[in-house]
């Protein structure tokens, strides 16, 4: 079973320091609302009326000193978290400078496109990274607002069109990192999720390179049929496999689909079975998707899934 | 000498004149304050169980992960439908329901001072009500834009079902119902006041209707602008929110926030006038620093016209602005705590009789201050960057709503309604809807804290089965069906209330204020004779004449 902690999992400097202040200005809460349910419960106890007794007690109107007492007791309050609020922002929104952005992350009905500008990689909704590292990603979108959120890794931020905007992330140890979008961006908001894959240095110069590789297109058998339903069955209207003329941008790139962990933005895992059963009818398992069913036949699926596992 | 020209002017057709036993008409063609303030509660009842429904369906399908009871779509028109229908259909009208009732005769007044524009106010919610949910039966059913229909999802390219349109049309008329309530209300309570009645001694209750009413007719014509910019986008091809033609997506976030923050005041902040006239009167003491109460409402009703942006703190607008938008929320605390430590200060020293409507102000006090902890913690710019849009924020915010609003618009249905009806509510009844709700709302919203924490976004029609997260969100389903049979429970209460209720006598709790100074429920004239007013609690100076109010009860 994957595991999704959030705020008790915080695995990134930037993530410590935010789930501390949460913690820190929760313990203060905590604080407070014990000394209203104290101060309620004493009242409850010593104050119920006795029904026997009908006089009225003491008229009291209220005390000028006591009042400005408790207006200031706030107001001190307030400094101290708003004192917190800043130093914190500081730590991990740093400003931008001359850093060159890392990672770009672009937000679509309901799956993201990642692209890697200094390699000039492109993915889809999983997000190599190496750990150690605070990398600078620029969050855009191409149709309405979603929001990149990875809770145990760094801050959300919105993805506006029109907005790019940038956010800063990183990983202390390896491990996959859940996230999802977190602004409400439609039908299939919920299943709009997010990877991110953080490695060492090594294992992530190696996936890059792994992407670059522009994989042969299979000529004969099976797979061969389905690199030629692939160009005529319309998938190229929308997808891209590098090495052939489907170059469109509207859905996930799918050079290196057999290398990735899900499909359909997290909704299935991948497997040979589950793309057959993803062809077959995508709209049974992502209600509402852009991707049509495309209605295929069964050998035409097996075709489709054959060439797409055979690029490598 | 000058002459001065009346603001309201003299009658010059009398009011007409309501005859007894006419049935619907007699309330239908009403003008008398008294009958529009109850259809007002009756409408927001209706609707509270329709939005209740809603939420039960969201509820049930959260359930557990993976659920299939509800489509998507339909999941995302229940969500829209739901958070509107308790924002605008539910809360606003109740309190504005019940301020129409109370006001006048809080101030000793015969009626509002522009009658008919009340009824029109009140029709305009209903029909706004209607066309809303007669979206419901067009071709792809109700919005699924959720209640803040955020460009450039709701714009048409994204949208082309007819549910934004209605949406937008519906809270349009509402909204227009709003502003006059708001403004007929002002001129109610600044001219109408009945001799003696100067603003220092007015009750906390009408001095919490004053502000919300200015805010009302400050932020209803910004989303009013809003929506008919929306509906030219829609329907015209006009392009003010789409991004792709010119405009601006973040442009509609200002304008919805700058109507939708002050909006939460225009909900919370009668209901703390409620809860200021019902822990007075149960504890046997006049409220603690009142003139702090009222100018920390004053305060709050300022504050909160310059705070919206802190539900943008995600949306990248540097980190200036976030800066100031966090103080100036936090700021709203500082008000707000006055006001809590006041009505426990009222409390201490008191004899309490913990009646039904003692009841609730008293859980009101616990479960709004955690709302608004939360909601300073929210403040926090880091924290929002946690949490917002999380299970977090939909805890958050309930506290505030239903902790907050819900539990002292019980309060006050409990208290007042021997006024409105000539009969009490069942005593044991009501305990059993109150502690079911404690419990219900509790155990509904507590555990979503953790679930925003822990990561799960809002409005997700579906969830992975990640560790916990079935077990808690099952526990927040059984909560929220508690919370459902406290609802029933209640409804049963009224209707066997109304019927085999004891009889009120005029003031069964031995209050204060004006309106128990007349029978139960009220003439339609309201009063014979008007008690004279020379302090907050004229009931009191009449009972006490060796002991009045005035000039003690003055502490600044």
């Amino acid at each position: 079973m994957e595991k999704l902690g959030g705020l008790f999992n915080p695995s990134s400097p930037e993530m410590e320091a935010m789930a501390d202040l949460t913690f820190y200005i929760i313990a203060i809460s905590i604080g407070i609302l014990a000394i209203i349910v104290v101060a309620v419960t004493y009242i409850i106890i010593r104050y119920r009326k006795n029904p026997n007794d009908n006089s009225e007690p003491y008229q009291n109107f209220g005390d000028l000193r006591l009042e400005i007492v408790w207006t200031l007791i706030p107001i001190a309050i307030v400094a101290v978290l708003f004192q917190l609020t800043c130093s914190t922002m500081r730590a991990v929104d740093p400003p931008i400078q001359d850093h060159e952005t890392d990672i770009v992350i672009i937000g679509h009905q309901w799956w993201w496109e990642i692209y890697y500008p200094k390699s000039g990689v492109i993915t889809a909704n999983e997000v190599h990274m190496p750990v150690g590292k605070n990398l600078l990603l620029r969050i855009e979108s191409i149709d309405v607002i979603h929001d990149f959120w990875v809770p145990e890794l760094a801050r959300k931020i919105d993805a506006v069109p029109g907005h790019p905007n940038h956010m800063w992330i990183s990983a202390s140890k390896p491990g996959v990192y859940l996230g999802a979008c977190s602004e409400f961006c439609g039908t299939q908001h919920a299943n709009m999720r997010i990877r991110v894959i953080a490695e060492t240095e090594d294992e992530f110069n190696e996936w890059q390179k792994q992407e670059f590789v522009i994989p042969k297109t299979p000529r004969a058998g099976i797979a061969g049929e389905g690199a030629e339903l692939f160009k005529t069955k319309a998938c190229m209207n929308c997808h891209t496999i590098l090495g052939t003329p489907a170059a469109a941008r509207i859905g996930p790139n799918l050079t290196h689909l057999n290398k990735r962990q899900t499909i359909g933005a997290g909704v299935l895992t991948n497997s040979t079975e589950n793309l057959t059963k993803w062809l077959t009818n995508p709209q049974k398992y992502k209600h509402g998707a852009l991707m049509p069913n495309m209605k295929l036949t069964q050998s035409e699926v097996n075709q489709l899934v054959a060439y797409l596992e055979a690029l490598n | 000498m000058s002459t001065r020209i009346p603001i309201v002017p003299e009658n010059v057709k009398p009011l007409p004149a309501l005859k007894e036993n006419e049935g619907m008409l007699t309330w239908v063609a009403s003008i008398d304050h008294k009958q529009i303030g109850i259809m007002y509660i009756i409408v927001s009842m209706i609707y509270f169980l329709i939005g209740g429904l809603e939420a039960l369906l969201i509820r049930t399908q959260l359930a557990q992960p993976e659920n299939a009871f509800l489509s998507p779509e339909v999941f995302n028109q229940m969500f829209t439908m739901h958070g509107t229908t308790m924002i605008f259909f539910v809360v606003m009208p109740l309190l504005i329901g019940m301020g129409v009732y109370l006001v006048p005769l809080m101030i000793g007044a015969r009626d509002m001072a522009f009658p008919r524009l009340n009824a029109l106010s009140f029709w305009l919610v209903v029909f706004g009500g209607i066309l809303l949910y007669y979206s419901f039966f067009t071709q792809s059913g109700a919005s699924e834009v959720g209640w803040f229909a955020y460009a450039p999802l709701s714009e048409k390219p994204f949208s082309l079902n007819k549910g934004p349109t209605y949406w937008a049309l519906g809270l349009l008329a509402t909204g227009i119902g709003s502003i006059a309530s708001g403004l007929n209300n002002i001129v109610t309570i600044l001219t109408l006041r009945t001799a003696g009645m100067t603003m220092r001694r007015l009750p906390l209750f009408v001095w919490m209707i004053l502000v919300t009413s200015f805010l009302i007719i400050f932020v209803f014509p910004i989303i009013a602008s809003a929506f008919s910019m929306m509906l030219l986008d829609r329907l015209l091809g006009a392009t003010f929110f789409t991004p792709a033609h010119g405009g601006s997506a973040i442009l509609w976030q200002h304008f919805f926030w700058g109507f939708g923050h002050p909006e939460v005041y225009i909900l919370v902040l009668p209901a703390f006038g409620i809860i200021s006239e019902v822990i007075p009167v149960f504890s046997r003491k006049p409220i603690y620093g009142y003139e702090f109460i009222a100018g920390s409402t004053v305060a709050i009703g300022l504050l909160s016209l310059g705070v919206w942006a802190h539900h943008m703190f995600a949306v990248g607008l540097g980190n200036v602005a976030n800066v100031y938008f966090a103080l100036a929320s936090m700021l709203i605390a500082i008000p707000t705590g006055i006001k809590i430590l006041n009505w426990i200060a009222t409390m201490w020293g008191g004899k309490i009789w913990f009646a039904t409507p003692m009841l609730f102000a008293t859980a009101f006090i616990i479960e709004f201050v955690i709302g608004g902890l939360t909601g300073v913690a929210i403040a926090s710019v880091p924290i929002d960057w946690v949490v917002t849009d999380s299970y977090f924020i939909v805890a958050h915010f309930h506290y505030v709503l239903f902790g907050g609003s819900i539990f002292a618009i019980f309060a006050g249905v409990y208290y007042w309604f021997p006024k409105f009806s000539g009969r009490m509510l069942s005593e044991t009844i009501g305990k059993w809807h109150f502690w079911l709700t404690v419990v219900g709302f509790n155990m509904t919203f507590f555990i979503q804290h953790f679930l925003g924490v822990m990561g799960m976004p809002r409005r997700v029609y579906t969830y992975h089965d990640f560790p916990y997260w079935g077990s808690m969100n099952m526990i927040s389903t059984i909560g929220a069906f508690v919370l459902a049979i406290s609802v029933i429970i209640f409804m049963w209460n009224v209707r066997y209330s109304l019927k085999h209720g004891k009889k009120a006598p005029d003031n069964p709790w031995n209050a204060w204020t004006l309106e128990w100074a007349t029978t139960s429920p009220p003439a339609v004239h309201n009063f014979d004779l008007v008690p004279p007013v020379r302090g907050r609690r004229p009931l009191w100076d009449l009972a006490h004449p060796d002991n009045p109010d005035e000039p003690n009860a003055k502490i600044v």
